[in-house]
């Protein structure tokens, strides 16, 4: 059997979403953000809600998210995104609001935002693309750079002692009662991506019932900034982010894990 | 109904806002004017009108909420007072680059720094030269009384929808904290959400129906097209220059000397033209009401008939550098101020009018030609 013969409708798993751009993606081949993209836009466009949705882009290499999700997208000064979607939700409380950021976005220079939109519950979706790095800025220690992680600003390794650990934040944010959920996903493989997508519309259904703050971290690469082909730098995720950000529901419902 | 009360400016800003069917309000506490949330959370203004009310985290997320409102085509504002406008100049500058409507209010005090909590008007440099990065500007209004804190509420969010552009009510801790009489607008309706998707479907980011799907951003990879978005703004500048630059006079028709104070100086400024005119010195008074845009014209205009200009403010000198570039050298121009919250007197004012311009008006128009002749 030929592969022409494979990609057919009937037996494609994951294809294009329907809400997504034609614009070619800005990002290098095999980064984890375009998956991330697509699985939630496949979500906003299973529900039926694009005409009540508006997402909120970050500063980082999805700034231009809002080129690729063909939905409703304001984007935000670095850091800031969850003080916007808390104005957004706030004055538009019928409306899916989310934010799509990065770990230096909301884990280093919005971490005021991040905890206080969080710890006020806003009935909104934080995706939180965690790749342990400054992709867009050319590969610069982020606040969840692992120990030992060589980066541009941490070339010979991040050291605990003048660096501090990698922070986890979507532990840390758990433990605040305006959440209401709180998982980390990736979306490497296949397996993966379909359970991400499951969190995804877990979270807009929390949206719906008004539940409050719904946080899905996403483990992902940064291929090019971890100086890795695709496929190394998915293996080397595997072997070395996971067991420091092990996959998984933190909180579900309301409820510690 | 219009009402007539007696109110601090902060206070009278806050009701305004509440009458003029603001739909949100984002702000963090700091002196003088905390009044302005305090009044917002015991009016419980969602009750009244359904509009937001909240106490955010910092100035920096409150101008990010006020963004974010401002991108669904809401009417939204923030207040603060000097140090905290600071943290928001970043904001503010994303509000004018993405071109949405917003006002911001700037209840100064004395800095730099963290200065003093007493009133002071060193922020003109920020408010009228940029403050924040890039190419961009605020249209200012200056209240000079409690009853226009209660007025420039509405005047704002009218400039504000009509350019698309973030707009700034600079007063200052003495009209934030005095309390005179004011006569309230009528309550107005606040749009409906269904109003708000009609009437700025071109642009608000309030869910992407049966066209284009709308984004607000600041961001132009291309140089041409950022080159586009600046030149854009600039000509809304230029109209706001045109048709919204706003001024009083007080006596200048016979005026010798000229006085020029915007806000809170404005009123001491207004009754040294008094006692000037008691002492059979011809003094007049130009106050301008939006400092961007300035209004050059009249300034440039008196300039053929003044002998010297006073430039008073509550700073170091600051908008003496407008004054100078309206009237192009035709006349000497100096300033006085007081600093660190102290606020001048008449006689100190008049006082200095005598000696800086009257006394010393000669000499200092000489070298002027002198140097223009370089
Ligand atoms: C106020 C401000 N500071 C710094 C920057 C520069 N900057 C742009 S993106 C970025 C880091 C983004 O990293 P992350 O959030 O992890 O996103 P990624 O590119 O890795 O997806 C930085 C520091 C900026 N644009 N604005
Ligand atoms: S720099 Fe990293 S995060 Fe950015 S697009 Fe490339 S691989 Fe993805
Ligand atoms: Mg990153």
């Amino acid at each position: 059997m030929e592969v022409l013969d494979i990609i057919k409708p009937e037996n494609q798993v994951f294809c294009k979403s329907k809400l997504m751009t034609d614009t070619t993606l800005s990002y290098c081949p095999g980064c984890g953000h375009g998956t991330a993209h697509n699985l939630t836009m496949e979500v906003i466009d299973e529900m039926g809600i694009v005409e009540n949705t508006i997402g909120v882009a970050p500063v980082g290499c999805s700034v231009l998210a809002y080129d690729f999700m063909n939905i409703d997208m304001t984007q935000a000064a670095h850091g800031r995104a969850p003080a916007v979607a808390t104005a957004i939700a706030r004055c538009w409380p019928e409306k899916y609001v989310f934010t799509y950021q990065g770990d230096g976005d909301l884990a280093a220079i919005g971490t005021a935002e991040t905890i206080h939109t969080c710890n006020r519950g806003e009935n909104i979706v934080i995706i939180f693309v965690n790749n342990g790095i400054y992709g867009m800025t050319g590969g610069q220690m982020a606040p969840t750079t692992l120990e030992g992680m060589r980066s541009s600003t941490s070339p010979y390794g991040r050291e605990a002692k003048t660096m501090g650990m990698p922070i986890k934040m979507t532990e840390l944010v758990a433990n605040l009662p305006g959440v209401y959920y709180a998982t980390r996903q990736s979306v490497h493989t296949h397996k993966h991506a379909r359970k991400a997508k499951k969190a995804i519309k877990k979270a807009f259904e929390n949206t719906r019932l008004k539940k409050g703050l719904s946080f899905i971290e996403i483990v992902s690469n940064c291929n090019s900034g971890w100086k890795m082909n695709p496929n190394e730098s998915n293996i080397w995720m595997e072997e070395h982010m996971f067991p420091y950000f092990p996959l998984g529901d933190i909180k579900v419902n309301g409820k510690l894990k | 109904m219009s009402e007539l009360k007696l109110m601090k400016g902060n206070e009278a800003l806050a009701e305004a806002a509440i009458r003029a069917g603001v739909d949100a309000y984002f702000g963090y506490p700091i002196t003088p004017q905390s009044e302005v949330i305090e009044y917002l959370m015991t009016e419980q203004p969602e009750k009244r009108t359904g509009m937001v009310v909240l106490q955010a985290e910092s100035e920096i997320a409150a101008i990010n909420m006020v963004y974010g409102a401002a991108s669904t085509g809401k009417k939204v504002m923030t207040s603060s007072s000097s140090p905290g406008i600071s943290l928001k100049l970043e904001g503010i500058s994303y509000i004018a680059g993405a071109e949405l409507p917003a006002v911001i209010v700037n209840v100064v005090r004395g800095g730099p720094g963290l200065g003093t909590i007493q009133p002071s008007q060193a922020d003109y440099f920020q408010s009228v030269k940029g403050g924040g990065h890039g190419d961009y500007k605020l249209y200012v209004l200056a209240p000079a009384s409690v009853q226009e804190m209660s007025d420039f509420v509405e005047d704002a969010f009218d400039i504000a929808f009509k350019y698309r552009a973030p707009v700034l009510i600079l007063s200052d801790g003495l009209i934030g904290q005095m309390m005179e009489k004011v006569v309230l607008k009528d309550q107005q309706e606040r749009l409906t959400d269904e109003e708000v998707i009609k009437k700025y479907d071109s642009w608000a980011t309030t869910g992407k129906t049966n066209r284009e799907r709308n984004i607000i951003t600041s961001l132009d990879l291309q140089s041409e097209k950022m080159e586009a978005r600046v030149h854009r703004l600039m000509k809304k500048y230029e109209q706001m220059e045109l048709e919204d630059t706003r001024y009083e006079e007080f006596q200048t028709e016979d005026a010798e000397y000229l006085f020029v104070a915007y806000g809170s100086s404005s009123r001491i400024a207004q009754k040294a033209v008094k006692l000037a005119r008691k002492k059979g010195i011809k003094a007049g008074l130009v106050r301008p009401i939006t400092l961007f845009p300035y209004p050059k014209k009249v300034l440039f205009k008196l300039a053929n008939q003044v002998k010297g200009i006073l430039s008073v403010e509550l700073n170091a000198g600051q908008m003496i550098e407008d004054v100078l570039l309206s009237v192009e050298h035709k006349v000497p121009v100096a300033h006085f101020g007081r600093t660190g919250g102290i606020i001048h007197t008449p006689e100190e004012v008049l006082e200095a009018l005598e000696q800086k311009i009257i006394k010393n008006g000669s000499i200092r128009h000489h070298k002027t030609r002198e140097s223009s002749i370089l």
